[in-house]
């Protein structure tokens, strides 16, 4: 618990963050009958004009901390949103060019469910397995591309094990082979600095919750030069060039500019800060028995730290350490049995697929949650290893995938 | 992921936590489930000369709900005869532990391990 609080600790920032107070005072100027509550679509009156003034300098606000340009970003409902439009508006736009999308295993379920939506369409999917620390191998990827792929998407910083894909290198092998390149950067943008002036990249989706900024809003990055095209999914008044209909949320547009304003001002001494902390929290518990980073460690986003203790069940651990809000890499609290398909990908054994957990720290993260953290983690270990039959067999020295176990 | 508070108490606290000797005459053990589906049980009886289970002691990897589960077991056993441990059926446990639908399993695995348990005794002694 943090005592001042009384509320668990937050190490989920990965799932959500708070929207910083910087970010409320702004949003705020956008609600009641007292603040710009206009349509910035309309265009007769100075509610209107004032309400796309906001409008166009939270554009530039987002396009200043990736290096694109205001005219490339397209406002959605959040980064679930920007991958279905990035895969099926190109996939549906390209499709008489071909109907071959490459992803990988461990992308977001977003991206995922848009591929599988596309391959009940008839299209066929490549699904790459990702090499043991996550990343993806450029040569297997390459290998995959065929004459009828329109369309590569992978993600730049994974949501559970945080590692880093190099979209340099991808988005390089895609342009070789005149495939469009989409990333989903929820969990990159405004924790990796980023410059797609530079970067090859066609499409790239952002969320406003990951970094400070409100629920409900994202947006996805369209290049303009060469011109990327993309079938709408959202029909209506033709807002956003047309890309995606739907009156824009005036207030919830404000507050993702200024979240994205302030990383891009904090993003170097909070990574700094997030790093320290991330060690600290590794330095706590590495010397424990049998504990295992999930995903490489040094192409890994600052905030992120994924271990998995072995002999240890996820939800039971999650259970005794109910101080602290954090989510296991298993699943099995969402009443699916499956462990993390992720951890899977990675080629981890179901023991320790089973046993992961996921720290995220944020802006608010402090040592003395650290510490706390470390002191907890280390005594919930310990108090079900004491009652894990698989830990005294470990102990025993009896190697538990010799044994036939009837799969239930 | 809201707990009933006797899956609480049992998690917490809970009884009979323990290995005997497989090996001795005496001792039924029953393992059950398996690591890749995240539960396993092992349910330990002592018997006396009179076919009574005179001790249990369980370790189980798996949910808090796996875990009251295996733990009520062993109290229940105690002072039981074999046949009357044998029927003691997953839905009592789980009832008494008011374990949800998504649940129900891990008392069916505890079922699943007293009869492992017993079978086990029964064959040292065939």
């Amino acid at each position: 618990m943090n005592e001042k609080t009384n509320k668990p600790i937050y190490l989920d920032y990965s799932a959500t963050t708070p929207i910083d107070e910087r970010v409320v005072t702004e949003m705020i100027k956008y609600m009641g009958p007292e603040g710009v509550f206009g349509n910035p679509a309309s265009r007769s009156h100075a509610y209107g004009w004032t309400a796309e003034k906001a409008v166009e300098q939270a554009r530039q606000q987002i396009a200043d901390l990736v290096g694109a340009d205001s005219r490339e970003i397209i406002f959605t409902s959040g980064a679930t949103e920007s991958d279905n439009l990035a895969i099926k508006g190109s996939a549906h736009f390209n499709k008489k060019r071909g109907q071959h999308i490459i992803t990988c295993k461990t992308e977001h379920k977003a991206v995922l469910d848009s591929c599988r939506q596309l391959e009940r369409e008839g299209y066929e999917v490549t699904y790459l397995d990702p090499e043991e620390n996550g990343l993806v191998d450029l040569e297997k990827l390459k290998a995959a591309m065929r004459d009828d792929t329109t369309l590569v998407s992978i993600m730049h910083v994974n949501n559970e094990i945080g590692v880093i894909q190099d979209i340099e290198a991808i988005g390089n092998a895609c342009r070789e082979r005149k495939i469009i390149f989409h990333v989903d950067a929820a969990q990159s943008a405004g924790k990796i600095p980023m410059n797609l002036e530079n970067l090859p990249v066609d499409l790239m989706s952002f969320s406003a919750h990951k970094i400070y900024g409100p629920k409900g809003m994202g947006a996805l990055y369209v290049q303009r030069k060469p011109r990327v095209r993309l079938e709408a999914q959202m029909h209506g008044g033709g807002h956003e060039r047309g890309m995606r209909s739907g009156t824009l949320a005036t207030h919830q547009i404000v507050g993702m500019g200024e979240a994205f304003r302030i990383a891009r001002e904090e993003m170097a001494t909070e990574n700094e800060r997030l790093i320290t902390l991330r060690n600290r929290l590794w330095d706590g518990l590495k010397d424990m028995e049998e504990v295992y980073i999930n995903g490489d460690i040094e192409q890994r986003v600052a905030g992120n730290l994924n271990i998995s203790f072995n002999y240890v069940e996820g939800e039971s651990l999650l259970m005794a350490l109910k101080d602290l809000a954090i989510s296991s890499g298993s699943a099995c609290t969402s009443a699916s049995l499956e462990p993390s398909y992720v951890l899977r990908a990675l080629g981890r054994n179901d023991e320790l697929a089973h046993s992961s957990i996921r720290f995220s720290m944020g802006r608010y993260t402090t040592n003395e949650d650290i510490d706390t953290t470390i002191a907890h983690v280390r005594a919930a270990v310990e108090k079900l290893r004491d009652l894990s039959p698989l830990w005294d067999m470990y102990k025993d020295g009896v190697d538990i995938s010799s044994i036939e176990w009837a799969a239930h | 992921m809201a707990y009933g508070e006797k899956v609480l108490d049992h998690y917490e606290n809970p009884r009979n936590v323990g290995k005997f000797d497989h090996n001795e005459l005496d001792i039924g053990t029953g393992m059950v489930g398996a690591p890749a589906c995240g539960d396993v049980m092992r349910l330990q009886i002592k018997v006396n000369d009179a076919g009574v289970i005179e001790d249990a002691v369980f370790k189980t990897y798996g949910c808090g709900s796996a875990i009251a589960s295996s733990s009520l077991l062993t109290e229940w056993v105690k002072g039981k005869t074999l046949d009357e441990a044998k029927a003691i059926k997953n839905t009592q446990l789980a009832e008494e532990l008011a374990l949800p639908p998504v649940k129900i399993h891990c008392s069916v695995l505890a079922e699943d391990a007293i009869n492992a348990a017993v079978e086990d005794y029964r064959k040292k002694h065939a």
